[in-house]
C-alpha cells in the first residue's frame, strides 16, 4: 500500500511541476528516451546540468563582479544556460534566461544583476524540486516498484 | 481625310500645348505622309490624355464664336455702307439734276430778259418817239411770257434826273411815286420810275425803283456792272411771296465790254426787271421730274455765309443725308445753292441683316454642334473611364474572391489534414467495432470534404488563370489503370463491369501532368459510376489519328455489339463538334506531339435534353435533387472541361437519357522519343515491367463472344507481353489446343460464359486435362463481381482461379503469377509503404554530434542513440574538423551552429575544404581509393543543429537557411529530443541561375503535396529563398509517429530533400553522387 502511495505521490508532484511551470515537455521527452540500454539517462543529464549550471552561474557572478564587464563572456554563458535549461525542459530557468540575454544585449549592470538573482533563485529552486523528484523514484525504485509514466 | 483633320488640329496645338507638343508634333510629322490613320490615333490619344485638351477645346469654341460674331459684324457695316454710298450718289445725281435744270431755265429766263433790254434800248430809246408804249409792252410780255418760265413778271424803268422830273411827269402824265407809300417820291438826284410793266405786275408803274431798299441796290450794281443783278429774295408787293428780281441795266449806246463803271452810270437808260417767284417756280420745274416725291428740295441764297436766306422748301431740319449743288445765276456777287434730302429716313439695310445674321447663326450652329460634339466625346470618354474603372473593380473583385477562396479552401484544408491525420492514427489504437465504425465514419467524410475544398481550390486556381500544367514523363496505362483500382471497389459493389481500352498505337510513355489527366478521368469516371446502375463502364484511349482513319470504316458500332450487351450512346456522335475533326487536314504538323482522344462510356440515367445544354457550367447540376440523391457539387465537369483546354483539347459528349452517356476528349500531350533529360521519369508503377518479364512469351486463350470486351481482356493480357488469341465458344478452344502448335499456357473464360452453360465448361475443363502436352493450360475466370464469383469458384474444377474484374496489368499479372507459382517474392504491393523504421535506419550509423553545451550534447546523443545510432560526440569545431578528415568512418554531423571559438558554419566550410583536398588527391591518383574505403568523393552529410529555431524570426531562419545552403550544411536540423525540423532543399541549388519556371512550378507542387499530408498536425512554416525553394517543416516527430515522418520523408524524397532518413540511408550513394 505505501508503494502505490509513493507513486500516487510522485505523479501528484511531477504533475505540480508541469502545472507551476517548472518543467515542459521537454523533460518528459527526455524520459521517454530513457530505457533498458540506458537507465540512468535523466538522472545524468540532469546532474551535468546541475554541473554546468552551477559552473556558469559562478563565471557569471564573477563576470558581473568586474569593474569592466565584459557582456560578450555574459552573453555566451547566458546562451549556454539557456540552451542546458531548454534541454532539459527546466522552462522557468530559460524564461529568466531570456530576459537576461535583452539586459545583456543593453548592457544594463542592475538588469543584468537582478536577472542573475532570478537565474540563481529559479535554478536552486528547480534544482531542489527535481532532487526531491528523484528522491521519489529512488524510494519507489528501492521498495521495488516501477515509477509510473 | 484624317490628314486634314490633323492639319486642322496642328496649328492650336503647337501653340497650346508648348514645347513637348511641338516635339510630338514634329514627330508626327515625319511620318504624317504614310501613316496619317496612326498619327491621327496617336495625336488622339496624346489629346485624350491631356487635362488640357478640354479647356482647349473651350477656348477654341470661343474664339470661334467670337470670330464669327466679328465677321458678321463687319459684313454688315460694309453692306450697309455700300448701301449709303449708293443712295448718296442717288442723292448727288438727283440733286445735281434739279440744280442744273434750275440753273438752265434761270438761265433762259435771263437771256430772254437781257433780250428784252435790247428791244427796249432799240424800240424805246432808239426810236423817236418811242415805238413802245404801256400797253404794247404788256402785250409783248405777255405773248412772250412762255419763253421765260422763271419770271413771273417784267417791268420797265427808267432813269429819270431830277431836271428832267417835271417834263417826264408832263408828259405820262403820273407823279413819280415812292414804293410801299405809293406818295410822290420827295427830291432825289435821279428817279427811276416804272414806264412799263407786264400786266401781272402793272401795279409798279409810276414807282420809284431807286425809293425800294433792295431794287436800288439792285439797280445801281446792275447799271454799274452791266448784267444781270439779283437781289436777295424778299416777299414781294401784292403776292408776298419769296422772290427775287433780276435787273439789267438798258445804256444809251453799246458800251465796250471794258468800260469803267462811270461810264456804264452815265449811259444808263433805264432798268429792266425781272420778277422771279422763285417758291413757284422751283415747284414747277420739279413737278416736271419724275422722283420729286423721294427728295426734299431747298434753295438758299449764300450770299451772306452766315445767314443764308431760303429761298425755297419746308425748314424741316433734317440731320440726315444731305447734298448741296451750287447754283450760278450768273451773278457773281449772289450765291445760291440747293440742297436735297431724301424724304424718308433710310431704309433699314434688310439685306445686310440678314446676311450677317445668316451668317451668325450659322456659325454658332456650327459651335453649338461643335460644343456638343466635344461634350459628347468628354462625355464618353469619361464614361469610358468609368467603366474602365468599374471593370478593374470588378476584376479585382473577381481575383479577390478567387484568392479568397483559395486562400479559404487552403486554410480549412490544413486543420483538415490535421484531423484526417489524427483519425488515422485513431484507427491505429486498439478500438472496439463500434468506435471504429465511427471513426471510420468521420474518416470518410472528412476525406469527402478534402476532396470538395481540393474542387473548389481548383476551381479557384482555374479561374484566377493560376493553374498551370506539369510536363512529366509518365505511363499513361498506369495512370489509368491506378484510376480503375480506384473505381474497383465501387463497381463491384453495383456490379457494374468497368474496362479501359488503350490502343496499341499510343506510346508508353507521354509527358504531361498525369495528374490532372487523371483527375479528368476520375471526374467522368465518378459521374459514370454514380448514375449507373447496371450495364459497364469502358474508357477507350485512341490517337486521334487513328479515330479519323476509322471514322469512315467503323460501321460496327452496333448497340448490340457493346461491352456488357447494353445499348449505349454512340460516340461518334461526341465528338461531332469538335475542331481537330471539322479540319480538312488533321493535325500532323507536330511529329512530336501526341493527340489522344479519350473517351468514357456508361450504360446509366443519361442527361435529360434540357439539361445538356449548362452541362459544363460549374455548380450546374441536373436537377437540383440529384445533389441530394448522388451528391456532388456539379463543379467536376466545369473543372474537367478547363483542364482539358489547358491540354489544347476540347471535350464532348452525347447522352441519350436512360440509355447512357459517352463523354469524349482530346488532350494534346508531347512524345517521350524526343524528350531532353530534364523530364524525370515519374516510374508509377514500375512492378509490372519487372513481372512481365516473367510471363513474357507466355500464351494465352481468352474465351469470350463478345468483341468488345475480347479487345479489352486481350489488351491487358497483351500488356504483361503475353501473345492472346480470341475464341468464341468452347469447340474453338478446344481444337485450338488440340491442335498444339504451341503450348497454350492459360485459358481465361468470361464468367458469363462459364455460367451460361455450367455442364459444357465442365467438360472443356476435364478434356483440356486429358491433353497431354506436358502441363496442362490454366484456366481463369474473368468475373465482374467478387461475391458471385466467390460462390461459383467452389463449383468448378479444382483448377480455377478466378480474376476479378476490373483487368489492370498489376493485378492480372500477380493474379496470373500466383496460379502459375511464378511468385514474385519480396515485391511489395503497389502504394504501400516499405516497413523500414527509423530506428532500422538509424541502426548501426556512425553519427558525430558536436555541441558546445554539455547538456544539450548529452540529451541529442541520447536521442540518437535511442535509435540505434552510434555517437560519437565532440564539443569543439577543431575537433569534428579532425575527426572528420578523411577516411573516416561517420555516416552524418550533427553540427551545432552557434560555438564558441568556431562555429558551425567556417568548421563545415574547412571539413569541406579538407574534403576537396582529399578528393582531388584521389582524383590526381595520390591517393589510392582502396586505401580510403572504396570511397572516391568525400562529401559527409552534416546536419545543423539549432536549439534557436522556434525562437528566431522568419527572417532568421531565411537567413540561416540560406547561409547554410552556402556553406553545404546539408538542409535539416535537429532539435534535442525529438523536435525535428525538416529544411527540404529542392534540387535546384546546382544552379540557381537556370532556375525554370517550370521547376518553381514543380517545388511549389511539392510543397502543396507537402502541406495535404497527414504529417501536417505538426507546425509548418514555409519559406522561399531565392535561388530554390526551401520548405521548413517543423513539429515533434514523436508525436506524428515514426511512420509519418517516413511516410514524409519519402513523399518529397528523394529528388527534392534529405530529411534525416533519407540522408542517412543514402549517405554512402551520396559520397559518391554528389559532385559539389
Amino acid at each position: 500500500m505505501d508503494l502505490v502511495k509513493l507513486q500516487r505521490q510522485l505523479v501528484d508532484y511531477r504533475d505540480s511541476l508541469y502545472h507551476e511551470c517548472f518543467l515542459d515537455e521537454q523533460f518528459t521527452q527526455l524520459q521517454e528516451l530513457q530505457d533498458e540500454n540506458n537507465p540512468d539517462f535523466v538522472v545524468e543529464v540532469v546532474s551535468l546540468f546541475f554541473e554546468d549550471s552551477e559552473r556558469l552561474l559562478n563565471e557569471l557572478t564573477k563576470a558581473l563582479e568586474q569593474q569592466s564587464i565584459d557582456f560578450k563572456r555574459v552573453d555566451a554563458h547566458v546562451h549556454q544556460l539557456k540552451g542546458s535549461s531548454s534541454s532539459i525542459g527546466a522552462q522557468r530557468v530559460q524564461k529568466s534566461c531570456i530576459a537576461f540575454r535583452n539586459y545583456c544585449e543593453e548592457q544594463n549592470v542592475e538588469g543584468c544583476l537582478t536577472c542573475l538573482q532570478l537565474v540563481r533563485q529559479e535554478y536552486y529552486l528547480v534544482k531542489s524540486k527535481l532532487e526531491a523528484l528523484f528522491k521519489l523514484e529512488q524510494q519507489i525504485l528501492s521498495a521495488g516498484g516501477s515509477i509510473p509514466i | 481625310m484624317n490628314w486634314f483633320i490633323n492639319g486642322e488640329f496642328k496649328d492650336p496645338k503647337a501653340g497650346l500645348l508648348g514645347d513637348s507638343g511641338d516635339k510630338m508634333w514634329f514627330k508626327c510629322w515625319d511620318e504624317i505622309s504614310n501613316l496619317s490613320f496612326k498619327i491621327h490615333h496617336q495625336y488622339y490619344q496624346f489629346i485624350g490624355s491631356k487635362k488640357v485638351c478640354k479647356s482647349w477645346w473651350r477656348k477654341l469654341l470661343f474664339s470661334w464664336i467670337i470670330g464669327w460674331t466679328l465677321a458678321s459684324v463687319s459684313i454688315f457695316c460694309y453692306m450697309s455702307s455700300l448701301a449709303t454710298e449708293k443712295r448718296k450718289e442717288t442723292l448727288t445725281s438727283m440733286c445735281d439734276e434739279r440744280a442744273r435744270m434750275l440753273q438752265d431755265q434761270f438761265n433762259v429766263s435771263m437771256n430772254h430778259i437781257q433780250a428784252m433790254s435790247i428791244l427796249i434800248s432799240t424800240f424805246h430809246h432808239g426810236k423817236t418817239p418811242s415805238a413802245i408804249d404801256q400797253e404794247t409792252f404788256a402785250r409783248y410780255t405777255e405773248q412772250t411770257a412762255f419763253e421765260r418760265p422763271l419770271t413771273s413778271g417784267v417791268a420797265y424803268a427808267v432813269r429819270v434826273l431830277h431836271s428832267e422830273r417835271e417834263q417826264f411827269e408832263r408828259q405820262q402824265g403820273w407823279t413819280i411815286k415812292r414804293m410801299y407809300t405809293l406818295e410822290p417820291s420827295q427830291i432825289q438826284e435821279e428817279y427811276a420810275p416804272v414806264i412799263f410793266a407786264q400786266d401781272i405786275v402793272s401795279h409798279v408803274v409810276s414807282l420809284d425803283m431807286l425809293s425800294g431798299k433792295e431794287d436800288c441796290e439792285n439797280v445801281l450794281r446792275a447799271r454799274r456792272s452791266g448784267k444781270g443783278v439779283l437781289t436777295a429774295p424778299f416777299r414781294l408787293l401784292k403776292t408776298n411771296r419769296l422772290g427775287v428780281i433780276l435787273t439789267f441795266a438798258v445804256y444809251k449806246r453799246d458800251l465796250p465790254s471794258n468800260a469803267t463803271p462811270n461810264e456804264r452810270i452815265q449811259a444808263t437808260d433805264g432798268y429792266l426787271g425781272g420778277v422771279f417767284d422763285i417758291e413757284s417756280l422751283v415747284e414747277k420745274l420739279l413737278q416736271q421730274l419724275s422722283s420729286k416725291q423721294t427728295i426734299l428740295v431747298n434753295v438758299f441764297d449764300t450770299s451772306n455765309q452766315s445767314y443764308p436766306i431760303s429761298m425755297y422748301g419746308s425748314n424741316a431740319s433734317n440731320d440726315g443725308l444731305e447734298h448741296v449743288s451750287h447754283l450760278n445765276f450768273g451773278d457773281p456777287f449772289r450765291k445760291h445753292e440747293m440742297r436735297c434730302r431724301f424724304k424718308q429716313k433710310p431704309p433699314l439695310p434688310w439685306v445686310a441683316i440678314t446676311t450677317s445674321i445668316f451668317i451668325l447663326v450659322i456659325a454658332l450652329l456650327v459651335g453649338h454642334i461643335f460644343h456638343a460634339t466635344v461634350n459628347r466625346i468628354a462625355k464618353v470618354e469619361d464614361d469610358c473611364h468609368k467603366m474602365m474603372e468599374l471593370k478593374k473593380q470588378a476584376e479585382a473583385a473577381d481575383i479577390a474572391k478567387s484568392q479568397f477562396l483559395a486562400t479559404v479552401s487552403h486554410e480549412i484544408r490544413t486543420p483538415m489534414n490535421g484531423v484526417l491525420g489524427m483519425l488515422d492514427m485513431l484507427m491505429d489504437t486498439n478500438l472496439d467495432v463500434t468506435q471504429l465504425d465511427y471513426v471510420r465514419t468521420a474518416q470518410a467524410s472528412g476525406k469527402a470534404l478534402v476532396a470538395l475544398i481540393n474542387e473548389v481550390l481548383d476551381q479557384a486556381k482555374i479561374e484566377s488563370g493560376k493553374l498551370e500544367l506539369e510536363e512529366v514523363q509518365f505511363d499513361l496505362r498506369a495512370v489509368l489503370d491506378d484510376v480503375l483500382s480506384l473505381f474497383s471497389g465501387k463497381s463491384q459493389d453495383k456490379g457494374v463491369e468497368l474496362a479501359v481500352y488503350i490502343s496499341d498505337r499510343v506510346p508508353e510513355m507521354l509527358i504531361g501532368d498525369p495528374g490532372r489527366f487523371r483527375q479528368i478521368i476520375t471526374n467522368l469516371m465518378g459521374n459514370s459510376i454514380k448514375f449507373t446502375e447496371k450495364g459497364h463502364i469502358l474508357v477507350t484511349v485512341h490517337l486521334v489519328e487513328e479515330v479519323i482513319d476509322s471514322i469512315e470504316v467503323e460501321t460496327e458500332a452496333s448497340s448490340k455489339n457493346t461491352l456488357s450487351g447494353f445499348p449505349v450512346a454512340d460516340r461518334r456522335q461526341s465528338w461531332k463538334g469538335f475542331r481537330t475533326f471539322s479540319q480538312e487536314e488533321p493535325v500532323h504538323s507536330f511529329s512530336d506531339s501526341i493527340n489522344l482522344i479519350v473517351s468514357v462510356e456508361d450504360t446509366g440515367l443519361g442527361i435529360p435534353s434540357e439539361a445538356q445544354p449548362r452541362v459544363f457550367t460549374p455548380f450546374m447540376q441536373v436537377d437540383p435533387s440529384i445533389s441530394r440523391t448522388h451528391g456532388g457539387t456539379g463543379i467536376g465537369l466545369s473543372i474537367s472541361k478547363c483542364l482539358v483546354g489547358l491540354m489544347n483539347g476540347e471535350i464532348g459528349f452525347v447522352s441519350i437519357p436512360k440509355v447512357g452517356s459517352t463523354f469524349t476528349f482530346t488532350a494534346v500531350f508531347a512524345s517521350c522519343s524526343s524528350s531532353s533529360k530534364e523530364y524525370k521519369s515519374q516510374k508509377i508503377n514500375s512492378q509490372s515491367n519487372t513481372v512481365s518479364s516473367e510471363l513474357h512469351g507466355m500464351r494465352a486463350l481468352v474465351m469470350d463472344p463478345r468483341p468488345v470486351r475480347a479487345k479489352v481482356s486481350r489488351y491487358h493480357i497483351q500488356r504483361l507481353g503475353i501473345h492472346v488469341e480470341v475464341i468464341s465458344d468452347w469447340k474453338q478452344g478446344l481444337s485450338i489446343i488440340n491442335k498444339g502448335d504451341s503450348a497454350i499456357h492459360m485459358v481465361l473464360i468470361e464468367q458469363e460464359v462459364w455460367d451460361r452453360d455450367l455442364k459444357s465448361s465442365g467438360l472443356f475443363i476435364n478434356k483440356l486435362e486429358k491433353i497431354g502436352h506436358g502441363t496442362p493450360p490454366k484456366v481463369f475466370l474473368l468475373s465482374n463481381s467478387v461475391n458471385s464469383s466467390s460462390g461459383n469458384a467452389t463449383t468448378g474444377a479444382c483448377d480455377l482461379s478466378i480474376i476479378s474484374k476490373p483487368l489492370r496489368a498489376s493485378m492480372l499479372a500477380a493474379s496470373l503469377q500466383r496460379a502459375m507459382g511464378i511468385g514474385s517474392k519480396g515485391n511489395p504491393r503497389n502504394g504501400e509503404l516499405p516497413s523500414m523504421s527509423l530506428r532500422n535506419l538509424l541502426l548501426g550509423r556512425k553519427i558525430l554530434i558536436v555541441d558546445d553545451n554539455n547538456v544539450n550534447l548529452k540529451v541529442a546523443a541520447g536521442a540518437l542513440k535511442k535509435y540505434g545510432a552510434d555517437v560519437v560526440s565532440a564539443t569543439r569545431g577543431t575537433e569534428a574538423i579532425e575527426l572528420l578528415t578523411p577516411p573516416h568512418q561517420f555516416d552524418a554531423c550533427f553540427m551545432d551552429i552557434q560555438m564558441p571559438e568556431m562555429d558551425g558554419f567556417e568548421a563545415t566550410r574547412r571539413i569541406r575544404g579538407v574534403e576537396q583536398n582529399f578528393n582531388n588527391r584521389i582524383q590526381f591518383g595520390e591517393l589510392s581509393v582502396d586505401a580510403c574505403n572504396n570511397v572516391s568523393n568525400w562529401h559527409v552529410p552534416i546536419l545543423a543543429m539549432t536549439a534557436d529555431v522556434i525562437q528566431a524570426t522568419h527572417e532568421q531562419c531565411q537567413r540561416t537557411a540560406s547561409t547554410l545552403a552556402f556553406f553545404g550544411i546539408n538542409k535539416f536540423r535537429f532539435f534535442p529530443t525529438g523536435n525535428i525540423c525538416f529544411c527540404c532543399r529542392v534540387k535546384v541549388s546546382c544552379c540557381p541561375s537556370k532556375v525554370k519556371r517550370s521547376r518553381a512550378l514543380r517545388s511549389q507542387n511539392i510543397v502543396s503535396k507537402l502541406t495535404s499530408l497527414p504529417f501536417q498536425q505538426c507546425k509548418h512554416n514555409i519559406t522561399t529563398v531565392s535561388g530554390g525553394m526551401l520548405v521548413f517543416v517543423s513539429g515533434n516527430l514523436q508525436l506524428a509517429g515514426e511512420q509519418h515522418a517516413l511516410k514524409f520523408s519519402q513523399h518529397i524524397a528523394p529528388q527534392y530533400c534529405y530529411p534525416l532518413a533519407l540522408a542517412l540511408e543514402h549517405s554512402a550513394s551520396l559520397r559518391c553522387a554528389s559532385s559539389t
